[in-house]
């Protein structure tokens, strides 16, 4: 800071970054990037330990014997639910009560804001059964969680009877100290956000349902159990949550090494690790690990039931059998002995999972990404935001080239007018807010007036209103008094470059991959755009690097991670899709991404749009 | 004269004590002769076994007519008639032992025992008088009673939550952890300090926590804790009430609580009290209740009453065998063999109101002894052995009662009142209390009184109160409110409230979540903090009154309208307690916080406030030493400097 109170070094440093800025901004560009790439490298990241000292060094035996009764069990709910045609609420009760559970039901409804063309669902009414097996000698002050969905078709028919058989076989246990809350949820997250709410007397989005009669106290740790075949070659542990939030690490840790107690291979992203790390494809193979771990948490949708627990700070994860061609099967008693020594552990538990990280990336199972490594990544593209500000606000104080009638200039440029800057501003804003509040107003003129279906014509709408507001620059200037000023656009893009700024700055706070995604896109934009660069090339180059176009890279490049490429036909439906999933996470489980896009982000995009058509 | 009298007392005493002991050691050789015979000759055994049940059958007659004064010592006036002169010196006699085990099926297959240990004691603490002298009634409990003016004490510790929609309602309802309440003699001038002094010597006589009972968890409830014995005011000053939630009940505080019983753990019911045996169960509650009573119908003198109770619950799935039977030796490891020689009374009864064809589950041995009680508002039937009859313990010398089960377990219970308790909301600044209570009664409504003690962390918003049944407004017909004090005192609110038949009852109140100071927070701060249970007193009609079945016994007349004499119960439901998390800062890195904050301050502060406030200029360089010199020179020369 002596360097600042000096006058001379702080000109000296100041004209340094002024005249070196398009250099460092390239430079902190492709060292961000470089930094982020490099933390998928073995030896830059951290092996994960468990923190927690109730799970660690605890010992626990897992005997759980019957996981041929809980196929069988399976086998007849399977039976009962074809039988039923939906949830068999009636004989789930029975059997549970049989367990020697106390049984309570749920219903709920919700109709969707517009047809939910994925699932097929629109009107949805459904029973939620869930069993509570009260531990002795406790005052229901804990629970934990265990949750199978009842899914339609043939799957997940052995989850639910596993899950029957481990209540079984838990309530012969004399050593829980929590109450243990089986859960059986019909249509998969609607069902447990209506169970979830009514657990807590909330109500977010708007659903109805009728009050639970039992509850456990305050919920310690979720798992959510997905298992549609007898045996099992791996078990794949989904982390990601609403919003991008994540579960303690711990939880992680603790099926890790559960794993590798009991002889399973585990697997995050449906990927095994591999130990090879210091060759090419070793190393690619950890950084598809982790970039599907970004590209999921900046979807901020929660990617299986457990997501929504995670909002009323339950530590939960989904935990996924899966039955691929390799040699060497796991039976389900294994896999019952798996969960529960998880759920021993997570009794042993005295304190909230605290310990460990909640802001994390996991290139494998066995080794993480804490915030503190990763966020100079993002830090090294927020800057060049700051250096560009920093260069703006110095062209103000001093203008550069004062010429012969450089009086008049002065005067000219000192009242740039708030009026110039505010009006885009707020056009912009506005469109964002036309862009969230068109599509599902206007869904029922629009499906009277073209041939498509509701659900098209909410995207086709949001795309719609997103293109006109390409438009915008022209009817901007209409409104404004007289011609724009050399000095009108850099105070526009000061505002600007501040408010890209600090939006990103929270958005990776909360959701680092969001945040850095959008950074990896924006930044460029904000760092070069000026009213002087050749008009048709940068509004190609803008219009590519913007929201919309990012998010159809992102689907195209997710597929590509996930090892399904898609044609572009294919791609483009995907595309629609994914957007009217976004809509649809908004208004089912309150999901902030679609909102922060529409009413934030691209207003911010259309600001330097503007300034691009600066006249 | 006197001196004549007085070498009359002590001669007559002394052929009475004589007497006894040739008795009492009569029969203890004629027991040691009947075990040497049994190991003997079973057939003789048979035939000696069966004379002193014949002598215990009349004598247990002879006690029966003695039963309406209630005392041993009765007995012993009219097995030796010695003058009264006699006995007032020796006022021993005056306290009386019962005990009792009460064994209750449940629906879900468990099985609800009971223990009731009481105490008599003809002695009045609140006169002053200094009492030294202790039979039957625990000495540390009696100092404790008459050094801090004790009117009544009660005391429960409770491991578990009694669940009210499977097992009915207890006998005994406790809060889970520890609960004390205590209403102090009116001579009392401080009651606080003495409430603080008392609190810390039980917590050394009961070895439990109960020393954390201070101001910030102590209320004086106005309406719903009155004297249960008698009682001259009830002026809610002299009352107090805490609960530590928190309180884990195990072996150490289970011992001390045996010590207190007359026989120890050594003899009687108590031998059934093994800690491994209570502790692998569902639920564990013991309590201690200690209050005046009348000694007779008029009531003209005052006795002392001890209870003791234990309520156990075991649990028919941890029990480990797939048989569906209950015996006292699967449920205690061990079978009685004789009862406590001090109990005027010690018997077991078994609950068969349920099963009067023997449908549902059968009971052996089979016993001719019946009794019928109104308990609870119910009319129970009850199966009784009697311990201190030596034909109850038959020809193996020692009773296992066996419950065998025939059917399968049956539903949920709908009891007439029940309530629960949830916090609802999430994240770490706000919350809201619900409180649901249930009213069964298809259609009689009923008052509740609802008692709320919340911790000060918890910032009540009062004004958000409110009351609903059936989804309209419900006014409560009173309210005793007293706020909080931040580390002084918690709230207090109580409520009178008129539950509609039929329905349930939601109260709501919401919370602001205090921010503690560092050194407020417990060692585990992330558990959470604990707000106890709620109490929900209530008279509620009872389910006799109901009953309109004339097919009994019964006199024409008695029968016409369905309305009895006790045609409502007390009940007191205790809610869960909460567990409720409180923002918490991250205590595992106070070295990073303290780094980081003493770094910004330091250098972000320091410099950005130097860069802010001050301007900034030029100076010429520092001049050199000789110029300064020569300055100096200049300076005393009055010459200006250079």
């Amino acid at each position: 800071m002596g360097l600042l109170s000096d006058p001379n070094r702080r000109r000296a440093l100041i004209s340094l970054l002024t005249r070196l800025n398009a250099p460092i901004c390239v430079l902190c560009y492709f060292a961000g990037v470089c930094w982020f790439m490099g933390l998928a490298f073995e030896p830059f990241t951290l092996r994960t330990y468990m923190s927690e000292n109730a799970m660690g060094s605890t010992m626990v035996e897992e005997r759980f014997p019957s996981g041929e009764r809980a196929l069988a069990t399976g086998r007849e709910f399977a039976a009962h639910k074809k039988k039923v045609g939906g949830m068999p609420v009636d004989w789930l009760v029975k059997t549970m009560q049989a367990r020697g559970l106390e049984v309570f039901t749920q219903s709920f409804s919700r109709t969707l804001p517009f047809p939910d063309e994925n699932k097929e669902r629109y009107i949805v009414k459904g029973t939620n059964v869930y069993g509570i097996l009260r531990a002795p000698r406790a005052p229901r002050t804990e629970a934990l969680v265990l949750s199978a969905p009842c899914s339609p078709g043939d799957n997940n028919n052995q989850a639910v009877g596993l899950l029957l058989g481990l209540a079984h076989y838990f309530r012969s246990q004399i050593f829980w100290a929590k109450d243990i809350i089986f859960l059986v949820n019909e249509h998969d997250l609607i069902g447990m956000q209506a169970w979830l709410e009514s657990y807590h007397h909330t109500n977010t989005t708007g659903m109805d349902w009728s009050p639970l009669q039992g509850r456990g106290g305050s919920i310690q740790a979720a798992l959510s159990l997905e298992l549609s075949s007898d045996v099992i070659t791996s078990f794949d542990i989904v982390l990601e949550g609403l919003n991008g939030q994540l579960p303690n690490l711990d939880l992680a840790n603790l099926f890790y090494a559960f794993c590798q107690k009991i002889g399973v291979l585990c697997t995050i992203q449906g990927r095994l690790q591999r130990n090879d790390w210091d060759s090419v494809s070793g190393y690619s193979h950890a950084v598809q690990t982790m970039m599907l771990m970004v590209m999921k948490q900046a979807s901020g949708r929660p990617w299986g039931d457990h997501g929504l627990f995670l909002r009323y700070h339950i530590e939960a994860a989904t935990v996924k059998g899966i039955n691929s061609f390799r040699q060497y099967k796991t039976d389900v008693t294994t896999v019952g002995r798996l969960l529960e020594g998880m759920f021993r552990k997570l009794n042993n538990l005295l304190e909230r999972l605290h310990q460990s990280y909640f802001f994390y990336l996991m290139p494998s199972l066995s080794h993480f990404v804490s915030i503190g490594y990763y966020m100079p990544a993002f830090g090294l593209l927020a800057v060049i935001l700051l250096l560009r500000a920093l260069d703006l606000w110095v062209q103000f104080a001093n203008p550069p080239a004062v010429t012969a009638d450089g009086v008049a200039d002065i005067e000219q440029q000192s009242s740039p007018g708030v009026l110039s800057v505010l009006t885009p501003l707020v056009i912009s804003h506005l469109t964002g807010a036309s862009l969230y509040f068109l599509p599902t107003r206007f869904q029922e003129t629009a499906v009277e007036h073209f041939p498509v279906s509701e659900t098209e014509a909410v995207v086709l709408t949001a795309i719609a209103v997103y293109t006109a507001g390409l438009a915008l620059p022209h009817n901007t200037h209409r409104l404004l008094s007289g011609e724009g000023t050399e000095q009108g656009w850099r105070v526009l893009k000061l505002v600007a470059v501040l408010y890209l700024a600090v939006l990103l700055g929270c958005t990776a706070l909360i959701n680092f991959s969001l945040g850095f995604i959008l950074a990896l896109t924006l930044v460029p934009v904000a760092a070069f755009v000026t009213p002087h660069v050749p008009k048709t090339l940068s509004a190609i180059i803008l219009v590519v690097l913007s929201p919309a176009c990012t998010l159809l890279f992102s689907v195209f490049f997710f597929q590509e991670l996930q090892e399904m490429p898609v044609s572009f036909q294919d791609g483009w439906l995907l595309y629609l899709s994914v957007i009217s999933q976004g809509m649809l996470d908004h208004y089912l489980y309150g999901s902030l991404v679609y909102p922060l896009i529409a009413l934030m982000v691209y207003p911010c995009w259309l600001l330097f749009w503007n300034i691009l058509f600066w006249k | 004269m006197a001196a004549y009298r007085c070498l009359r007392c002590a001669w007559l005493l002394l052929v009475f004590i004589s007497s006894w002991y040739v008795v009492v050691s009569g029969e203890e050789t004629t027991q040691g002769d009947d075990r040497v015979s049994v190991a003997d000759n079973p057939q003789i055994a048979a035939d000696t076994a069966e004379q002193p049940s014949e002598e215990r059958r009349w004598e247990a007659t002879q006690v029966d007519k003695a039963v309406p004064d209630d005392a041993a010592a009765a007995a012993h006036k009219q097995d030796f008639p010695v003058p009264d002169s006699v006995l007032t010196p020796t006022p021993q006699f005056k306290d009386t032992f019962k005990e009792e085990l009460v064994i209750r099926p449940l629906h879900s297959g468990d099985i609800y025992a009971s223990f009731q240990f009481r105490t008599v004691w003809e002695t009045d603490f609140t006169r002053g008088s200094k009492v030294s002298h202790y039979r039957l009634f625990p000495k540390s409990l009696g100092q404790v009673i008459s050094k801090f003016s004790v009117q009544e004490l009660h005391i429960s510790f409770t491991q578990g939550y009694w669940r009210t929609m499977q097992w009915g309602q207890p006998y005994h309802p406790s809060p889970p952890g520890a609960e004390l309440w205590v209403w102090f003699q009116d001579t009392v001038t401080d009651v606080d300090a003495t409430w603080k002094e008392l609190t810390n010597v039980l917590s050394g006589i009961f070895c439990a926590s109960l020393n954390f009972i201070d101001s910030t968890n102590t209320v004086r409830p106005s309406a719903s804790f009155k004297p249960l014995g008698i009682a001259n005011g009830t002026d809610h000053r002299f009352l107090r009430y805490a609960t530590l939630p928190r309180e884990i009940v195990c072996t150490e505080n289970l011992t001390p609580w045996k010590k207190l019983l007359p026989c120890g753990s050594k003899a009687g019911l108590a031998v059934l009290l093994k800690s491994e045996k209570l502790f692998h169960s569902s639920f564990h509650s013991q309590a201690v209740h200690i209050r005046p009573v009348c000694q007779d119908p008029q009531c003209k003198t005052m006795s002392l009453e001890l209870r003791q109770t234990l309520n156990v619950v075991f649990d028919l799935h941890t029990s480990g065998q797939g048989k569906r039977e209950w015996s006292l030796f699967k449920m205690f490891s061990r079978t009685l063999t004789e009862a406590c020689p001090l109990a005027a009374s010690s018997k077991i009864y078994i609950d068969i109101t349920d099963n009067p064809q023997e449908e549902q589950f059968e009971v052996s041995p089979a016993t001719p002894l019946l009794s019928q009680a109104v308990v609870l508002g119910d009319r129970r039937t009850f199966s009784v052995y009697d311990l201190t009859q030596q034909v109850t313990f038959g020809t193996v010398r020692s009773l296992n009662v066996l419950i065998r089960w025939k059917s399968t377990e049956g539903d949920m219970l709908r009891p007439l009142l029940h309530a629960e308790r949830y916090v609802a909301g999430y994240g770490l600044q706000t919350g809201e209390i619900h409180t649901l209570m249930y009213n069964n009664h298809p259609f009689r409504s009923f008052p509740v009184l609802l008692l709320d003690s919340v911790p000060w962390y918890l910032r009540l918003y009062v004004h958000t109160l409110t009351v609903t049944s059936k989804g309209k407004d419900n006014k409560p017909s009173y309210i005793h409110y007293e706020p909080s004090k931040d580390r002084v005192r918690p709230h207090l609110l109580e409520m009178l409230v008129q539950l509609p038949p039929h329905s349930v009852t939601e109260i709501t109140v919401q919370f602001e979540r205090a921010l503690l100071k560092w050194t407020e927070y417990t060692p585990d701060p992330n558990h959470g903090f604990y707000v106890g249970s709620s109490v929900i007193s209530a008279l509620v009609p009872s389910t006799v009154a109901i009953n309109t079945n004339i097919t009994e016994e019964q006199p024409l007349f008695s029968t016409f309208f369905p309305c009895k004499e006790e045609s409502s119960y007390f009940v007191r439901v205790y809610t869960e307690p909460l567990l409720v998390n409180l923002p918490t800062p991250d205590f595992s890195m106070p070295y990073n916080v303290i780094c980081l904050t003493c770094t910004v301050v330091a250098v972000g502060y320091g410099s950005l406030y130097n860069l802010l406030t001050r301007s900034f200029q030029i100076e010429e360089p520092n001049p050199g030493l000789a110029k300064r010199i020569a300055n100096i020179i200049r300076k005393m020369r009055g010459v200006p400097p250079l």
